[in-house]
């Protein structure tokens, strides 16, 4: 069964004629042509498929796509900013080597996006718990805290 | 003794970063070909069992399918270790895993649908899935024959380890104190956030070109050139292509199953063919890391130092042969010389099952070695009284020193990391101390050591890396590297060594790989050689380029300078030039360059005679019978290959040293190990890129904290029973709930490039014993078989109430 659905992507108004069966993962990558959502495992439990629907970050893998229709989608490619430069959490991400082979850094850029969207200046606890749903198997994720925190602090001191 | 760089040994954000943050890098799960079609594998439903007959006539006649595989239509193409692996399988299948059949249509789905309409018949075999049953009278053969069809008797694998060293039987008669211990470890996942694939196709002149998750380009093209032969195509070459890759940790070692595939349904069809592994088809086919059954023996004298180590070891070879058969060949580094040992015994039995076989993963055998060598290393240490950290003080290897092995160590920067770690936890006060327990909880330190090839490591017949270094008229630098960028930051590492060799800033050079039609030969990206070789053919090859740029400057220096005050003196005839004696014959070795500019070693700051590397590189090729600056060199260290007899050779140009030390808590009513600090001192020699290397060691911590804790790759009667991130469960970041102190000590090695050894592995290599052995203080319960769970934990402290 096919249905047009229509969102906003990434700041535009867009349509696709979607399956019944489709994800919002396929909708991206597949329909839009947007790869940088990465698949991890199509089953929710690594996030490297992490976007925002609403502000909110979800597994895309698992977001079915009729369920889209009407809602706002961020994906990492809807972060860059214009002049072609990176959002200050992509910046910092590159600054103090949050990212390795960069396949769970979309997915984990989107979580940090939605995190200090909702809580500007977090702890490293709650940081944490931030991106608890997204898996890095290169970084011990140590100097992915360090870059959340560090583009905290610097997206806090260019509010004030 | 402290060095001083322009770049190395600083902060540098990776140059590949920026695309990785934007989601622009292209993994193989985002290339598209034109005209691509999509693979799907069908494999086996029973561990054992003979195939009776394949039907695909179902398959075939889908919609949108446009070739169907199997054994009987596909020619025979043999691969693994000893060839013993072959693709499709025919006869029979003796894993879960065997490909039985394959598919490629126009869309995923549609493969998907015509795998399962494939039926297969099947005649089930009794399986064997223990190495010991294996190994008994009577068992069902895995293979009846050899791969040149010679009958088997037995399922022993013929690849067997034996090292020896002075007289261990000797020595157990003299010893005061000795240990005993068997252990266990378990298969673990690498566990790659991108799984892996490929994308076959062939030219109109039926050469291959494929794009594929690879470390090992130009192996990898030798087994597609020995495919292509064996498809009737001969003489024909592979082009490999690697795309950038999300991870690897060891999976890019081997060919595998799936590219075979894809290169067979890539000719049938005459279409470019993409397999990529689900994550649950990542989990259930790909190699995971060698299991083990070891029993040691270790002993020493009444002052506790150490008289013999005796080590036998029994693999689960799985149902093929691969890497995880050859682990033994880099166990061999530690089991024969971590700590000085002068009587060692190792031996290994190798045995065929119906399990998964396994390959290579990061630390290749060294951590499943360290698990025994360091646990019963406390133990023996317990054994003599003496306090495990002044044990291993006591027996630490030392610079300048020759194995039992025939390794040559050179720099050893063992007592410092010994020294450091102990520090950094505070041993001293904190050892033995944590054992009364405090609403059930214990707390405890220990720590443990490792010993790894640092200078690359002569595993094949090569171990050489070639760089070409290509500068253009703006003054930037390509450096085409035979190497592969996995994640672990080879490219910056290369970038940052060859602006410092060359006398140019990072930011002007760009490294190029993944190409075996373009890039120089390298053997391959493994045992933490990237940066080393490549690094170190990087300063040759700048050495070169640098002397061309010389020769240039000697021709063109003065007479450029002399040009550009005259123009200076035309746009303003007030100016006045300087009095320069453009007259003057310089040579090559008058000069210098730095950040880009070259300038008179005897006057570096003279503000006149001075000029970018640009302007010299545009006065090289825009003259008459111009010229241009590309160098190359080839690096293939001074280091041996293993007597297969004797198992001695100074493998490695360099060797690493480490030590790792936990502190941990253990809840005695849950069984709950926590770790509430963690400490990592690494012998490095000298930190290329401080970001990069202390991500490598992190990295390596979790993962190695996962092995000791959490990972198990479980299987029942040879069928994975986890295949999937919810009951695999890797470390996620909420479960770093410890500080982790790194301390790069560095040694300065000779043979290294600037001094720096390779610790791309090391990571994880002493992590599980570093906790078991901090248990231990914690509960003085010994755990011997990984992972540390709960319940071992829990089974432990009953046992030692009883």
């Amino acid at each position: 069964m096919k249905r047009e659905i229509t969102f906003t992507l990434n700041g535009y108004e867009v349509s696709a004629e979607v399956e019944s069966h489709r994800v919002l993962l396929e909708v991206l990558r597949d329909t839009f042509d947007l790869k940088g959502t990465k698949p991890g495992c199509g089953q929710g439990e690594c996030g490297a498929c992490t976007v925002l629907v609403d502000g909110v970050n979800v597994d895309s893998c698992l977001y079915p796509a009729f369920e889209i229709e009407g809602k706002t989608v961020t994906t990492i490619e809807g972060l860059i900013r214009e002049g072609n430069r990176l959002h200050p959490i992509q910046e910092a991400f590159v600054a103090h080597g949050g990212i390795q082979c960069g396949f769970c850094s979309p997915g984990m850029i989107m979580s940090a996006t939605a995190l200090l969207s909702e809580n500007p200046a977090p702890s490293d606890d709650e940081i944490k718990q931030g991106i608890s749903g997204n898996l890095c198997r290169c970084t011990g994720y140590v100097q992915i805290v360090e870059s959340i925190r560090d583009a905290a602090a610097g997206m806090k001191q260019n509010a004030g | 003794m402290t060095k001083k760089f322009r770049f190395i040994g600083t902060e540098v954000p990776r140059p590949d970063a920026p695309d990785k943050a934007a989601g622009k890098a292209v993994y193989i799960h985002d290339l598209v070909r034109p005209g691509m079609l999509f693979g799907k594998i069908k494999y086996s439903e029973y561990a054992h069992a003979r195939i009776k007959h394949i039907d695909t006539s179902k398959a075939e006649r889908l919609p949108g399918v446009r070739a169907v595989l199997t054994g009987d239509n596909s020619p025979m193409i043999r691969y693994g270790f000893i060839k013993d692996n072959f693709v499709f399988k025919r006869d029979k299948v003796r894993q879960f895993r065997d490909e039985v059949a394959a598919v490629a249509a126009t869309d995923p789905d549609t493969a998907a649908e015509a795998v399962d309409l494939i039926q297969v018949e099947y005649e089930e075999l009794p399986g064997v899935f223990d190495p010991e049953e294996a190994l008994k009278e009577g068992a069902p053969l895995i293979h009846e024959t050899d791969p040149r069809g010679k009958p088997r008797k037995d399922n022993l694998v013929p690849v067997p380890w034996r090292f020896v060293a002075g007289d261990v039987e000797k020595a157990k008669q003299e010893a005061a104190y000795i240990a005993e211990d068997s252990f266990t470890t378990q298969l673990i996942q690498q566990s790659c956030m991108g799984t892996a694939g490929c994308i076959a196709e062939f030219d109109l002149q039926n050469n291959l070109i494929i794009h594929t998750k690879t470390q090992i380009p130009f192996l990898a093209q030798n087994d597609f050139n020995q495919a292509l032969k064996a498809m009737g195509l001969k003489g024909k070459n592979s082009r490999v292509i690697v795309p950038t890759l999300g991870g690897s940790f060891g999976t890019g070692l081997d060919t595998h199953g799936y590219e075979f595939i894809a290169i067979l349904l890539a000719f049938k069809t005459g279409r470019p063919v993409k397999i990529v592994l689900d994550r649950e088809e990542e989990f259930k086919t790909l190699s995971p890391r060698q299991p083990t059954r070891s029993h040691i023996i270790q002993g020493c004298d009444k002052d506790g130092k150490l008289l013999f180590r005796d080590l036998r070891m029994i693999l689960d070879n799985g149902a093929y042969t691969s890497w995880g058969a050859t682990t033994p060949s880099v166990m061999m580094l530690p089991v024969s010389s971590i700590y000085r040992v002068p009587n060692v015994f190792f031996e290994t039995r190798i045995v065929y099952t119906n399990n998964t076989y396994c390959q290579a993963m990061r630390g290749y055998g060294n951590p499943q070695a360290a698990w025994p060598l360091e646990c019963n290393l406390d133990h023996l240490a317990e054994k003599a009284g003496i306090d495990p950290y002044e044990f291993r003080l006591m027996n630490r290897n030392i610079p300048n020193d020759i194995t039992p092995m025939g390794l040559n160590i050179t720099s050893c920067g063992h007592e410092e990391c010994l020294k450091t770690v102990a520090d950094r936890l505070g041993w001293t006060e904190k050892r033995g101390k944590g054992r009364s327990a405090e609403n059930g909880k214990a707390r405890g330190v220990g720590m443990a050591s490792l010993f790894h090839v640092g200078g690359s490591g002569r595993v094949y017949r090569s171990d050489g890396s070639g760089i070409i270094m290509k500068l253009d008229d703006f003054g930037n630098v390509s450096v085409i590297a035979g190497g592969v960028e996995m994640g672990q930051g080879f490219e910056s590492s290369l970038g940052l060594a060859s602006a410092e060799a060359l006398g140019v800033t990072p930011d002007k050079v760009k490294v190029i790989t993944g190409d075996t039609a373009t890039c120089p030969w390298d053997v391959g990206t493994h045992a933490s050689r990237g940066a080393f070789t490549a690094c170190n053919a990087a300063i040759m090859a700048a050495d070169k380029a640098r002397s061309k740029i010389f020769e240039l400057a000697a021709e063109h220096f003065m007479p450029r300078i002399q040009f550009k005050e005259k123009l200076k003196q035309k746009k303003d005839p007030a100016y006045q030039p300087p009095g320069l004696d453009y007259e003057r014959v310089l040579g090559p070795e008058d000069f210098d360059m730095s950040e880009n500019v070259i300038f008179l070693k005897e006057d570096p700051d003279h503000p006149l005679l001075r000029l970018g590397l640009d302007e010299v590189l545009r006065e090289a090729h825009y003259k008459e019978q111009g010229t241009m600056v590309v160098t190359e060199a080839f690096y293939d260290p001074c280091n041996q290959n293993l007597d297969m007899k004797t198992c001695r050779g100074n493998m490695s140009a360099a060797y690493i040293f480490g030590t790792q030390g936990a502190e941990v808590e253990v809840d005695t009513e849950t069984g709950e190990v926590k770790v509430l600090h963690f400490a990592a001192a690494h012998d490095v020699g000298q930190v290329l890129n401080r970001q990069t290397i202390l991500g490598q060691i992190y990295g390596g911590v979790m993962t190695g904290i996962g092995y000791a804790l959490c990972e198990e790759y479980k299987t029942k009667q040879g069928r994975n029973l986890n295949p999937n991130f919810l009951d695999y469960k890797i470390l996620s970041a909420p479960d770093v709930t410890f500080p982790v102190d790194v301390d790069c000590i560095e040694t300065h090695d000779e043979e290294g490039p600037f001094g720096a050894k390779g610790v791309g592995e090391p990571g994880l290599v002493p992590t599980a014993p570093a906790i078991a052995n901090a248990v231990y203080d914690a509960i003085g319960v010994r755990i011997r078989s990984l992972p540390i769970t709960p319940e071992k934990v829990l089974a432990a402290l009953k046992e030692k109430k009883e």
